[in-house]
């Protein structure tokens, strides 16, 4: 794996007037409950370490409390850390001064907002060419490239209005145009989509995909919720109680939960959709191929070839070469969750 | 033979308070009970609450309150050259300030100042029965020949709100950014609101001429300033957090998020302060007439010193008219701010 865009190192984060003096203490054990009842201080985030790839969505998933929304504060140090280092780049930005920090912001991340957090009295234009303006460009090219990326997320013809009079789905838009229009490597979305219903939603998330595919930004993205994590993640992170519980393909934790945690979160969801054939393919043993599957295919597109029926066997091919087989049953055994009791 | 005689003998201080009793001047009290020929304390109560002048009564040492008074009268008039030489050369301008603005506003001829007036109110109003309304009030106190005296409690109201906006804006920003700042004014505001009117002229007169326009100014000013103070300290304060966290994550410096964020946002509710200012020096406007101001105050005054009843209800009433056409334009401006942010 090539070096990672975005390293986070060994953070904490502890919330009191004394945080500094209670890291060593909470490094050497010291629970949540016990920072909190004998000393009147949170604990925010205990000993991160996450590696963000460039170009890929590394999602941050954990219920609410469970320190995502600090975490992504941390990275472009809208809250300063108690310990720890995060790299951008190899460049650690907890040395940064202010002013470094204000261009940093500037120009290497830009960030989404899960209340959209638009200025009210500055129209839909005005909101999108602000991360530009900002940065000190005046004149027409500002307002091209809001223009532009406003016609991006599909809200030509708003440009003159008020977010006050757009909907919460074309509001994150204008969000999104926003920061894409900071032109940055980075993408911070802090539970960008959650605030929206269901329909809208998902048209956000495909919406997102789209643009990553085009793109190719680093994104880190937060959420509470397990269905939009497994959609959108290359790299998936699960926090709880502000530490890191499990980390990284999202395909492999629903397959192998390493917590009885995350049993309990993957329990719900409906695996025939989230999970891809690549993910539970076996070597090939057989002669006879009832069909060819694409490594990318969900389970549930599987089952609907299949017609049903649990005895067939699938070839799995990509541009002409078999990665491996998948029998039906196999597929049928995965659909089931593993759990704690084994039954 | 006073009450607490016996409670200093007791102690041993007889000596240390009889020094210099005789050079002690006689209190109100004494005379009176001198020139009816009895002893001061043997008329009162028989334990009398041990105030200062009971006290001196027993032991010369200690003062009267009479001193006490006297003493911030003498501390006072002690600074006062050196207070004067501080404050006069920068007040000085709004002496000028509002002897022009009186000019202005007394010589310009009522065909230019009305029709000038009431486009005023329709640019910041937008609103044709405010505007009006506004032109009717101005051409009434023409009928009843209060136009002189209008203009010139206008032209102070217009010298006075406008520099306490100019003042107390930047105070109510400096307020919102600090807390120490905020804990370090709230009270002086607090005091500038509660001391009685009357009580910021006592000063003032001792400082200042009463024939110079700052001494009014400055009263109006320190009375009205407060609003204006507290409602953009607490518009800035009242902006919505995550828009001041988008600022800051988009890499704005403080002064774009005070221009570009925090300053438009808060502008309704520092609106609603200049209403307040406006309100308010209005009704300081009537007791600086007290100290010389010129206007409808004057008149009102006249009707109490001379038991005019008519003189004084006219101009009361006309002040009414006044304050209700400041009110009415000052909203209607705040009304179209606020129509304008939530949908055009």
């Amino acid at each position: 794996m090539s070096d990672p865009k975005l390293s986070v190192r060994n953070l904490y984060k502890i919330f009191g007037p004394r945080e500094a003096d209670f890291v060593a203490r909470v490094e050497a054990g010291m629970t949540k409950s016990t920072l909190l009842e004998d000393h009147g201080h949170v604990l925010g985030l205990r000993d991160i370490n996450i590696d963000m790839a460039a170009g890929a969505i590394t999602v941050v998933m954990g219920l609410s409390g469970s320190g995502k929304s600090t975490l992504i504060r941390h990275l472009n140090r809208l809250i300063e850390p108690s310990s720890g280092q995060i790299l951008i780049d190899g460049d650690d930005i907890t040395a940064l001064d202010a002013g470094q920090l204000r261009v940093m912001r500037q120009k290497r991340m830009s960030m989404v907002f899960q209340k959209f957090a638009l200025l009210p009295h500055q129209t839909v234009l005005q909101n999108t060419e602000m991360p530009l303006s900002v940065q000190g460009a005046t004149g027409e090219a500002p307002r091209e490239a809001a223009k532009t990326w406003l016609a991006r997320v599909g809200l030509a013809g708003y440009e003159d209005r008020y977010p006050s009079q757009l909907s919460g789905g074309m509001q994150q838009r204008v969000g999104i145009a926003r920061a894409l229009a900071a032109d940055t490597d980075i993408m911070l979305l802090d539970e960008a989509f959650s605030a929206l219903d269901p329909l809208i939603r998902t048209d956000m998330q495909d919406l997102l995909l789209e643009l990553q595919r085009e793109l190719s930004k680093t994104i880190i993205f937060i959420t509470h919720d397990l269905d939009e994590a497994l959609k959108l993640a290359d790299h998936l992170v699960i926090l709880k109680d502000g530490a890191v519980v499990q980390q990284g393909d999202p395909q492999q934790i629903l397959l192998e939960p390493s917590d009885p945690y995350i049993e309990d979160f993957v329990s719900d969801i409906n695996r025939a959709r989230v999970l891809r054939v690549g993910s539970i393919m076996a070597g090939v043993h057989h002669d006879h191929f009832d069909g060819e599957l694409s490594p990318d295919q969900t389970l549930e597109s599987v089952i609907k070839k299949s017609g049903g029926s649990v005895d067939q066997v699938f070839r799995v091919v990509r541009d002409g070469t078999t990665l491996g087989e998948l029998e039906m049953a196999t597929l049928v055994k995965a659909l089931v969750p593993r759990s704690r009791s084994g039954s | 033979m006073a009450t607490y005689d016996g409670v200093f003998d007791t102690l041993g201080m007889r000596d240390w308070c009889d020094v210099g009793k005789e050079d002690a001047p006689m209190s109100m009290a004494q005379l009176l009970a001198q020139t009816q020929g009895g002893d001061a304390a043997s008329d009162g109560p028989a334990f009398p609450f041990p105030s200062l002048d009971v006290l001196h009564e027993s032991c010369a040492r200690i003062g009267q309150t009479r001193d006490l008074t006297a003493s911030i009268e003498q501390g006072f008039l002690a600074v006062r050259p050196e207070l004067k030489a501080v404050l006069d050369p920068f007040t000085q301008p709004l002496s000028w300030l509002l002897d022009g603005t009186l000019f202005a506003f007394e010589t310009t001829p009522w065909w230019i100042m009305i029709p000038l007036l009431a486009a005023l109110s329709w640019y910041v109003s937008r609103s044709g029965a405010v505007t009006g309304f506004v032109a009717g009030v101005l051409v009434f106190f023409g009928i009843i020949d209060h136009y002189d005296v209008a203009m010139q409690t206008l032209a102070i109201i217009f010298v006075c709100t406008t520099l306490s906006v100019v003042i107390g804006v930047p105070i109510g920003i400096g307020m919102a950014r600090s807390n120490t700042a905020q804990r370090m004014i709230v009270p002086i505001l607090d005091l500038l609101q509660t001391l009685p009117t009357f009580v910021y002229l006592i000063p003032l007169i001792f400082l200042f001429s009463v024939t110079e326009s700052k001494l009014y100014g400055i009263a109006i000013i320190l009375y009205a300033i407060v609003p204006v103070i507290r409602l953009t300290d607490l518009g800035i304060r009242l902006v919505d957090k995550d828009v001041i966290e988008a600022a800051d994550a988009f890499g704005m410096t403080s002064w774009q998020k005070l221009t570009r964020v925090q300053l438009p946002l808060a502008l309704p509710n520092v609106m609603a302060g200049v209403n307040q200012t406006i309100m308010m020096s209005l009704a300081m406007v009537v007791i600086a007439s007290l100290v010389s101001a010129p206007g409808l105050g004057v008149l009102v005054l006249r009707g109490i010193r001379n038991l005019e009843l008519g003189v004084g209800i006219v101009a009361g009433l006309g002040i009414v008219l006044l304050a209700v056409i400041l009110d009415r334009v000052s909203k209607a401006a705040l009304a179209r701010v606020d129509k304008e942010r939530s949908a055009s």
